[in-house]
């Protein structure tokens, strides 16, 4: 397990060089880069889609709008540090027929940029595309200031406001295209752009509806975006040990796929939400609401994420091992609650 | 797509000034409704907002969402009960709809929203976000290689948020000769004046520094205002323009002129009366406070 981390890949993006990456949390080789793909994909679309804008606020390299910037770079605006500008200028384009993706770390677009989010993008029901990355814990180190893990919560409780997470590069794909005519605001969150392949193709997605890639009898677990890969690790030992897992891919924090929800109260029994996130208001508030709601008794339940603290320093590796956020401490949790 | 024409209204002079005298009786008016509503920031504007819709901006009410259309971002929302009286009179909806203002579930709110009301350009209420918006609809016209022009009317008080210093250095960044901010500085926000609470001066110093032209007029009167338009017209359009309209916060109404008793307000019983008269026939031997 890594011990370090290397500041040019958040700050030069080099994460995508498809140099071997040995550093990532689970020890794995990690070819899909969701912020590799993100310019790219975006260049692909704006091919044959003249609605196509890309905002960025001093991150082209980390988010790699760059790649779009080289290919569409009439289409490409740098603001500079200024987030809040960025994602008003952005509403501003839209109002006049652009699909504005308008990217930079996820404390700062979503946390920064809260207001201009709900006033200028979701109330007036504007194509922008907000993107949040190196969202969570996942630029570790970098303290306080750089986490974002009360992005998903702000973001849940904005009316107008599609939340979707994006699982891998594939899915950051399949995500990129069907925004384009998903109408209304949109907030994208990513993680740290390696985040493990999920999808071996660009799977077929409608916002609000999971997608369970997993099926199980005796609990599900409920991940979204950078947890889903480790939850599916974790949901193949608990098999082994006879736990029949199921793990949905809850890709849309907002609206909620309560459908999906109720059915692995259902089926299942027993759930465990995970998040790299602040437990309090995020993916696993969301989906005990529901349940609770509709009167669902007799659960085994239990949000996992990151407590309601602030998270030390560390490099990321070392943050999801404390946080039981890797592939062994999702094991661990989920036998807790089965105890 | 196909289009319809577009077209400014090139009203005159004295049809000007009768627009500006009929946004400050309706804004008396639907504050009545309301029970509460800013009169005084629409009174330093009514003549900005005359000589905007009556004369500049290439509009057709028939097609509110033209895309080759000016626009007009109200970065001071607060000011939409001038602009809903105007936007009814130029044809965009029924005028007898403004009797539903604040009601519930009326289009017509304290703040404009563009998803309710024809004409309305873009959503506001947050002060510090306009300018912002305009630099984006000044891109996209640029973008889209289209020639409309982007208006965006400020507030002198609003100066403080940080925001518009972002939006005015993008401006002046990319060279949006397209880009025209108005700034109504009528010298008070709520608390007071503005150079007590919060110094916002020297403004042209300051939008000239992020690469903006400069000009500073009285925004009261309606010649300069026009004339000033016209030479905006007549530029390169290769700078953002800034006009700093120094206008008198309550103007026409002697209570509220320079008071900061009326930034929200509900005029009642006689002294109602008395106001429509003074804004109907003007202030009795002229005596301004």
């Amino acid at each position: 397990m890594a011990d370090w981390q290397d500041q040019s890949e958040i700050f030069n993006g080099t994460a995508n060089t498809g140099l071997r990456d040995t550093r990532s949390f689970d020890g794995k080789d990690t070819r899909a880069i969701p912020a590799f793909v993100f310019g790219e994909e975006l260049a692909d679309i704006a091919d044959n889609d003249p609605r196509v804008a890309v905002l960025t606020a001093d991150l082209g390299r980390s988010n790699r709008a760059i790649d779009f910037a080289a290919r569409h770079p009439e289409r490409f605006v740098n603001v500079g540090i200024a987030e809040k500008n960025m994602i008003t200028m952005a509403a501003g384009m839209a109002s006049c027929g652009y699909v504005t993706f308008a990217a930079t770390f996820a404390s700062f677009s979503a946390l920064l940029g809260t207001e201009q989010i709900r006033t200028d993008c979701a109330y007036p029901k504007m194509p922008v595309r907000v993107v949040g990355h190196h969202s969570g814990i996942s630029m570790g180190f970098y303290g306080t200031s750089h986490h974002s893990l009360e992005d998903l919560g702000l973001m849940r409780t904005i009316a107008d406001l599609t939340v979707v997470c994006a699982t891998d590069a594939n899915h950051l794909r399949a995500v990129l295209r069907a925004s384009m005519d998903h109408p209304g605001a949109m907030y994208i969150r990513l993680g740290r752009g390696r985040d493990p392949e999920v999808y071996a193709d660009v799977p077929q997605i409608e916002f609000g509806k999971a997608i369970r890639v997993r099926e199980g009898k005796d609990l599900t677990i409920f991940a979204t975006g950078s947890t889903v890969h480790p939850s599916l690790v974790a949901a193949e030992t608990l098999t082994a040990q006879g736990i029949q897992t199921r793990v949905v891919d809850m890709f849309t924090v907002s609206p909620l796929d309560v459908t999906e929800v109720l059915a692995a109260a259902r089926d299942t029994g027993a759930v465990l939400t995970v998040e790299e996130a602040n437990r309090t208001n995020g993916l696993g508030t969301a989906i005990a609401e529901t349940l609770f709601e509709a009167g669902v008794s007799g659960l085994r339940f239990k949000r996992h994420g990151v407590p309601d603290e602030h998270v030390p320093v560390g490099p990321p590796a070392a943050l999801y091992d404390l946080y039981k956020l890797d592939a062994p401490g999702i094991t661990h949790t989920a036998l807790e609650l089965l105890k | 797509m196909e289009t319809t024409a577009l077209a400014a209204r090139r009203a005159s002079i004295a049809d000007l000034e009768e627009r500006a005298k009929f946004i400050r009786l309706e804004t008396v008016r639907l504050t009545r409704i309301a029970g509460a509503g800013h009169y005084s920031a629409v009174f330093s504007c009514a003549e900005l907002l005359s000589a905007l819709y009556y004369h500049q901006l290439r509009l057709n009410p028939d097609e509110p969402r033209h895309p080759d259309r000016d626009r007009l971002v109200l970065s001071k929302g607060h000011v939409a009960i001038g602009l809903y009286p105007v936007l009814a009179d130029l044809g965009y909806y029924d005028s007898a709809l403004l009797d539903s203002f604040t009601r519930l579930g009326s289009p017509f709110g304290d703040h404009p929203d563009m998803k309710k009301i024809p004409g309305v350009d873009f959503s506001a209420g947050s002060l510090g976000h306009g300018l912002s918006v305009g630099v984006g609809m000044a891109l996209a016209g640029r973008m889209s290689q289209r020639s409309y022009n982007t208006w965006v009317l400020l507030g002198d008080g609003e100066l403080g948020e940080g925001q518009i210093w972002e939006a005015a250095m993008s401006a002046g960044h990319y060279k949006l000769g397209r880009l025209r901010a108005i700034v109504d500085a009528n010298q008070l926000c709520i608390d007071g004046f503005t150079k007590d609470v919060m110094t916002v001066e020297p403004i042209e110093d300051r939008f000239a520094s992020f690469g903006w032209n400069t000009v500073r007029i009285d925004g009261h009167d309606l010649p300069t205002i026009l004339e000033t338009f016209a030479a905006i017209e007549d530029e390169d359009h290769t700078r953002p323009t800034c006009i700093i309209a120094d206008t008198i916060k309550g103007k026409g109404v002697a209570r509220m002129e320079l008071s900061p008793d009326w930034h929200v307000g509900n005029l009642v019983g006689q002294d109602y009366d008395d106001v429509v008269a003074e804004l109907t026939v003007g202030v009795p031997n002229g005596d301004v406070r």
